[in-house]
């Protein structure tokens, strides 16, 4: 176990904890965009930037940074304040179309960007190139559909040469946990449309209601789970009756902000 | 050949130091990159085909690079009987003379710069002929210099692995693995004082022992020769001249933590380079200097080059892990530091190329003598190239602890054509501008960062009066933004937004608050930037605002750019006394601004001028001035 201050709070957390997991057992609030639990760290938005104060002066990214015993942390020192207003500021010019980052934004007191948006983005831009679609593609999905192109402020998230992305299965996890709703997906007819990655997978019919729920892509995991025989190819709703339970289940869609 | 045994080393170097000494004539070209722009790959087929057509008898080699790139092509001649003498500037219009004059039995009388001195060439024998040439190490620009990692560089034939054996090479490799005794050896480097060359300037002998102390079996060892910064060209020289000596610190430091692969990541923009080392590396594979079983100690070592596709950031450590594991190149965080948690996860050394090419000399020479050179805290020497407005470029290595004064005065000769030098760039596009004032500061690690710039990987970019240092600071930040591998928000967003105020403040567009702005939005980025390249880009805008406040509030608040530069805030103006009326800016503006009569004073019209300065390129008078 490691012991350390925030804010005055001394807290215990366990051995190979962030910065972050210490902000969190001690009840303060920090605001994260590219952290997901069940990723890796990434570090990249900046946002949950804290003064550390002992053993050393510095700012450190919270989710990344690991804790330390005996380390003291200030999420409220007047420099890790502005530093998060300054990030909140850039992600306000580059993704003005967000309100997730708006509200953010209103709340650190800043109403407009003194800053001129990148090339290329317009009013209705929200992503703010936290990487956590590429991630969950990449790593909790296993397909790598979508990637980080270009570089610095051409940076930008898309599948191979903004064609059809081939590896793409249609599971929507991208949008799914996209923090700023950027990732447009819909489900029209026999298709499952990303418009982002300008990409479309069939959709397969329930054998129960005869809907349209499901990618055909994901049929590989009748094979990984061939326990779920006797339920395959029903959809949730039917799912639920057949195995007794009437379970309300939320269908995969991309979500707004 | 096949592996050979320590007790073969010695033969090998009396095969090196017999074509380095050989009894007839030697004539080495220096054909590093340098001297290839200057034109040496012609020089070389010339004295070729001269000395073909005279039948004259000659070893004609292709060396490295001394340093002295200014004075390119650079030509070694070693006449046995009469003398070694290196000649300057040399073109294919002087090899006839050249070869010539050696079929004669004589040294060439044309363009020689300086005596090379050899082993019983004592200093108390001038050449016959030659009495007012000094000895090379007594030329201005070498005489403040000390060779460690340039040792070879320029002397031998990079091609050759008896040459590099001639001067002990991999004798400290033999030595180490007879020793068995890696813990030693790692004192040895910690002893020394040997710090990050790449301009890091950690502990080396630190670093490997905390990767010789992970727990985990799997260790790596890599040299990063991702050499990126505009200006800088150390590695790739050492590269090009002496690469066995890398690839023998190499293999000492896997055997120091306990690694058996080693890589060099080096950037394909440097192809001499890699083919250099490509060859090296063949041979010493040839020897069995690397891969199974070296020299018969059981040590087995392989060695992988990597070519980097050219993305700057990839020279960031854990960017070019990433790179050869061939994820997409982004730094990570750090901690986990590499030598904990490196390549595949497991603990990596990565180390520059300077720092690898100089620890079998350490090794051979001692860490005592390796401490005695520099300053306190800061033992060796440092590389630099000195380029810009500097009367002497090229390579230069000096000890640490030599104020800048020394390096830009005695070793650089001053400004270039006598005029005044303004200030100094260390360490590549993130270092920061030095004004002269400071110029009794110490070239170590610590004064640099100290007074707001780095050390760097070496790169030293001087400028003069004629140079803006706001024009310099958005120069510097147009290369970091377009380099920023754009994964964290300050880097990505901040330098951005930095290069647009830059370029406002040097169009007349910018107003006061913005000089508020800049230094806000450098300091975020400095401070909350994951790696390396966002944490230094900011400083030519930091220490240029810290020195040279004065030009950005003239090109603010008065609209004036006081050296001259900015297009958009200067006007141009013929004299009217000086002009002779030749007529030929007339004929040179594209934009038919400049008016006048045949052999009376031409005119600009302000309004039709862009400020191209063709016509103060192309005036015999100089005439053409900036006069606002």
């Amino acid at each position: 176990m490691i012991e350390l201050t925030v804010n005055n709070q001394s807290v215990t957390i366990p051995d190979g904890g962030t910065i972050l997991d210490a902000v969190r057992a001690a009840g303060a609030e920090l605001p994260t965009l590219c952290h997901h639990d069940g990723l890796e760290p990434y570090g990249a938005c900046r946002l949950c930037l804290v003064a550390v104060t002992h053993p050393r002066n510095t700012l450190a990214a919270a989710c990344v940074h690991p804790a330390e015993a005996g380390m003291v942390i200030d999420t409220e020192a007047p420099q890790a304040v502005q530093a998060r207003r300054l990030t909140l500021e850039f992600l306000l010019a580059r993704a003005p179309g967000s309100e997730l980052i708006k509200n953010l934004a209103a709340r650190a007191g800043i109403e407009s960007s003194r800053f001129e948006s990148p090339p290329g983005v317009d009013e209705q831009e929200k992503c703010i190139l936290c990487g956590l679609c590429v991630r969950v593609c990449r790593e909790a999905i296993g397909a790598s559909a979508i990637e980080f192109i270009g570089r610095g402020e051409n940076r930008k998230v898309g599948a191979p040469f903004d064609l059809q992305a081939e590896a793409c299965i249609g599971c929507g996890a991208c949008a799914e946990v996209c923090p700023t709703g950027a990732v447009k997906i819909e489900d029209r007819g026999g298709l499952r449309i990303l418009h982002t990655w300008h990409t479309q997978v069939k959709l397969e019919r329930c054998s129960g209601c005869g809907s349209y729920f499901a990618p055909q892509p994901m049929k590989f995991m009748k094979e990984m789970y061939p326990e779920t025989d006797r339920l395959w190819g029903l959809c949730p709703v039917c799912r639920s009756k057949q195995a007794g339970l009437l379970v309300e289940v939320k269908p995969v869609v991309g979500r707004e902000d | 050949m096949k592996p050979i045994n320590p007790s073969e080393l010695a033969r090998l170097k009396e095969v090196g130091l017999s074509t380095l000494h050989p009894p007839g004539l030697r004539i080495a070209v220096g054909m590093a990159t340098c001297g290839l722009a200057a034109g040496a790959g012609a020089v070389y087929e010339a004295i070729k085909e001269e000395a073909g057509k005279t039948g004259l008898n000659l070893m004609l080699i292709k060396t490295g690079c001394l340093g002295y790139c200014q004075q390119e092509p650079l030509v070694d001649v070693r006449l046995p009987g009469r003398g070694r003498v290196l000649y300057a500037q040399v073109s294919t219009k002087a090899a006839p003379d050249m070869i010539a004059a050696l079929a004669q039995g004589r040294l060439p009388a044309e363009g020689p710069l300086a005596v090379i001195a050899e082993n019983g060439n004592s200093k108390e024998i001038r050449l016959e002929g030659f009495d007012h040439l000094p000895f090379l190490d007594e030329l201005p620009f070498y005489r403040r210099q000390q060779k460690v990692v340039l040792r070879n560089s320029g002397l031998i034939d990079p091609a050759s692995i008896e040459e590099y054996m001639a001067g002990d090479g991999y004798q400290a490799l033999a030595q180490v693995l007879s020793d068995g005794d890696p813990e030693r050896l790692v004192e040895a480097i910690t002893r020394s004082g040997l710090r990050g060359r790449g301009g890091g300037g950690f502990p080396t002998g630190r670093k490997w022992r905390i990767c010789r102390e992970s727990s985990e079996e799997t260790r790596y060892i890599i040299c990063n020769a991702d050499e990126g910064d505009p200006g800088a060209y150390m590695d790739r020289t050492v590269l090009e001249s002496d690469p066995h000596s890398v690839i023998e610190g190499l293999i000492i430091g896997g055997y120091a933590i306990g690694a058996h692969q080693g890589y060099i990541y080096v950037r394909d923009e440097y192809p001499l380079a890699v083919e250099k080392l490509t060859g090296a590396l063949a041979q010493a594979e040839e020897l069995g200097l690397v891969g199974p079983n070296i020299l018969g100690s059981g040590f087995d070592f392989a060695v992988t080059i990597v070519r980097g596709a050219g993305a700057f950031v990839c020279g960031e450590e854990t960017a070019l892990i990433g790179s050869i594991e061939g994820t997409s190149v982004e730094p990570h965080p750090k901690p986990p530091f590499p030598a904990i948690q490196g390549l595949w996860g497991r603990p990596t050394v990565v180390n520059n190329v300077k720092t690898l090419a100089s620890v079998p000399i350490i090794l051979r020479r001692g860490p005592d003598w390796h401490r005695s050179i520099g300053a306190t805290g800061n033992a060796g020497t440092v590389v630099f190239s000195l380029v810009g407005q500097v009367a002497n470029t090229g390579l230069v290595e000096v000890p640490m602890g030599l104020t800048l004064k020394e390096l830009l005065e005695e070793v650089g000769g001053g400004g270039l054509n006598g005029k005044r030098i303004k200030a100094v760039q260390t360490g590549g596009p993130s270092g920061g501008c030095l004004p002269a004032r400071l110029f009794d500061l110490s070239i170590d690690f610590e004064s640099l960062t100290g007074a707001g710039s780095i050390m760097g990987s070496g790169g030293m970019v001087v400028m003069d009066e004629g140079t803006c240092m706001v024009d310099v600071a958005k120069y510097f930040l147009a290369f970091t933004k377009a380099e920023s591998c754009g994964k964290c928000t300050p880097c990505r967003d901040g330098i951005r937004e930095l290069h647009n105020i830059l370029s406002r403040i040097t169009a007349g567009q910018a107003e006061a608050k913005d000089l508020d702005t800049l230094e806000e939005i450098a300091g975020w980025v400095k401070a909350c930037s994951i790696c390396g390249l966002g944490q230094t880009a900011p400083n030519p805008v930091l220490t240029t605002l810290r020195y040279f406040k004065d030009e950005y509030q003239a090109h603010v608040l008065e609209k004036r750019c006081p050296a001259g530069v900015c297009s958009a805030l200067i006007e141009l103006a013929i004299n009217q006394e000086a002009c002779n009326g030749c007529g030929l800016c007339l004929r040179e503006c594209p934009t038919e601004a400049i008016s006048g009569k045949k052999k009376s004073p031409h005119v600009i019209d302000p309004v039709k001028c862009t400020r191209c300065r063709i016509c103060a390129d192309v005036c015999p008078e100089g005439a053409v001035q900036v006069v606002r």
